[in-house]
């Protein structure tokens, strides 16, 4: 018997535990044409703001050694075009859409919550560790105070369940995850990009116009999982596990570390179909452990 | 539609050091490419990026593309030291090609500059009439395809930066002589920034139509993840376009250089 991979998170049921991580699969358009995206547990789009963003000058990407940096600073076309031109797209699908907002004051997070709850999105996942912008981003999301602030009031306004994405870019993260609970987040996905810097030696000028970026990709996995299983033990509510999934082993470690859900960002670069690997490798994972289900999985570490 | 795929090497010639020649067994995918499309290559497992290359030339009966590419770094340092017979990750064709039809009965202009160069003669190739083409490289040895330029255009110039090859001087220089002579209905152009933008006054101060291809560090080749963005002009002032999805060739004068 195949294993079940349906997956209940903060209320709404995922077929399959498997996402796509925010800003690397746009609003999903682009990479339909290689696969049915019914196929997915859910698509987080790219990050949205109150107006639209032109975002940050090139370049915006470098290579490192098993990982990229990356500083698109938020380029997207306001929520309102997102609703009306977008969002119409990833409902013909059957799969769950998550909408990632991002806001440069408490106001607009809590604007932009009232206004996505009104639409057609399952979930909102609140942006406050974006490392790629001046104001707002990650400024919210490195201090237990503002963290609590700035969710307690945007929950005021979320008619959808809330999950805060959380910034490794901190001392103790578990901080910052407990003030996000407390605040009343429904769940917690982890973990955005973490800052990092590249130069051309020839040039001595940063690759990077905006001198430094965020860092994602297979060199990031292990500190992804080291988080999720650190928050995991610090929180009661339900983790989105992310940071360099590549491949259905990945997922498996980020589950047994503690995350119900798993997302997979910079793996499409390299490979296009890896949101579909990973699922199956998971599936495969649990047949040959001879596991029912997808729930075994999560936070089922056996510690030493 | 862009396809994901795996493609044989069947050719390859090293035209210099540090620039190579492959032909790809690519089957019915032949028959997308296009002058300006490109495709993007997995170089190994250990690097994240593939990398964008453009189409030289293609033959959709055999099913074959040809691709010339620089060894710039690591990654086309890995794909410079494949096999004949080897297989490539490859996404492609991509991006939206040069224009190429509906052009006035005026010769056309082609203007490469260095790694450039295979596009823009892939674009001469499958244009129709008495086009010239100007190619700029920066020394003798960095000197690709005049052989196969002179067989499809009607007068092929080659500058060098140091004179060591063909006309001393920048290929701009060649452009602006070659205008003040004759009319031209269009101008293509694929090479360095530096060059486009000074291809692009020209063009502008001539009143040419012209269409420059442009390159920029590129994420996903699919237009989903933002990063390979070029300042376009729009109506509210300057955006962020993508070479990737809304290019690689744009029309010069939407180009804020």
């Amino acid at each position: 018997m195949k294993p079940t991979m349906n997956v209940e998170f903060c209320g709404v049921e995922f077929k399959n535990p498997v996402l796509t991580a925010s800003g690397t699969f746009g609003f999903g358009r682009e990479y339909s044409s290689f696969y049915d995206l019914s196929e997915l547990g859910g698509i987080c789009i790219k990050g949205i703001t109150p107006k639209k963003r032109i975002g940050n000058p090139p370049p915006r990407i470098a290579e490192t050694p098993m990982g990229i940096l990356n500083s698109v600073g938020l380029q997207n076309p306001g929520i309102d075009a997102f609703i009306s031109e977008e969002l119409p797209f990833l409902k013909q699908f059957d799969t769950r859409v998550i909408a990632n907002i991002s806001g440069n004051t408490v106001s607009e997070y809590c604007e932009m919550a009232e206004k996505i709850s009104d639409s057609q999105v399952d979930l909102i996942e609140m942006n406050i560790s974006c490392p790629n912008v001046k104001a707002g981003g990650m400024a919210f999301g490195t201090s237990s105070s503002m963290v609590f602030d700035v969710v307690s009031e945007t929950k005021k306004y979320a008619k959808k369940p809330l999950v805060v994405k959380l910034s490794p870019n901190v001392t103790d993260i578990t901080e910052i995850a407990v003030a996000a609970e407390n605040a009343g987040a429904s769940g917690l996905s982890l973990i955005n990009t973490i800052l990092g810097m590249r130069i051309d030696i020839k040039t001595k000028r940063p690759i990077l116009h905006q001198n430094t970026g965020g860092l994602s990709g297979p060199a990031v996995l292990p500190i992804a999982i080291r988080m999720v299983y650190q928050v995991k033990k610090a929180v009661k509510i339900p983790l989105i596990g992310m940071g360099g999934i590549s491949c259905g082993n990945d997922a498996v470690e980020m589950m047994l570390a503690g995350a119900s859900l798993v997302s997979v960002g910079t793996a499409c670069f390299s490979n296009p179909m890896a949101p579909i690997e990973v699922r199956d490798g998971i599936q495969k994972y649990l047949e040959d452990c001879k596991r029912s289900s997808v729930h075994d999985l999560c936070g089922g570490l056996i510690e030493y | 539609m862009i396809k994901d795929f795996s493609a044989q090497i069947k050719k390859i010639s090293a035209l210099s050091d540090t620039t190579f020649d492959f032909e790809l067994f690519v089957g019915e995918t032949a028959k997308e490419a296009a002058p300006g499309r490109f495709v993007s290559i997995s170089c190994g497992d250990q690097r994240i990026l593939r990398r964008p290359i453009s189409i030289c030339d293609a033959s959709p009966s055999e099913g074959t593309i040809r691709i010339i590419f620089e060894i710039r770094g690591e990654g086309t340092k890995w794909l410079s030291e494949q096999k004949v017979g080897g297989i490539l990750k490859v996404l492609g064709p991509v991006g939206n090609g040069f224009k190429l039809g509906g052009l006035c009965d005026l010769p056309a202009l082609f203007v490469a500059g260095g790694i450039g160069t295979p596009p823009i003669y892939y674009a001469a190739k499958n244009t129709p009439g008495k086009n010239d083409l100007v190619a700029g490289f920066r020394n003798k040895s960095a000197v690709i395809l005049e052989e196969d330029m002179l067989h499809i255009a009607n007068a092929v110039m080659v500058c060098t930066d140091d004179g060591s090859y063909g006309i001393h001087g920048l290929v701009t220089t060649e452009v602006e002589k070659l205008l003040l002579k004759q009319q031209y209905g269009a101008i293509f152009a694929c090479g360095p920034r530096a060059m486009l933008k000074a291809t692009a006054e020209l063009a502008e101060q001539y009143h040419i139509p012209c269409q420059v291809s442009l390159e920029e560090r590129m994420g996903c080749s699919v237009g989903a993840c933002l990063v390979c963005a070029c300042a376009i002009k729009g109506k509210d002032g300057m955006e962020y376009k993508h070479v990737c999805k809304d290019g690689p060739v744009f029309d010069a004068k939407d180009v804020q250089f």
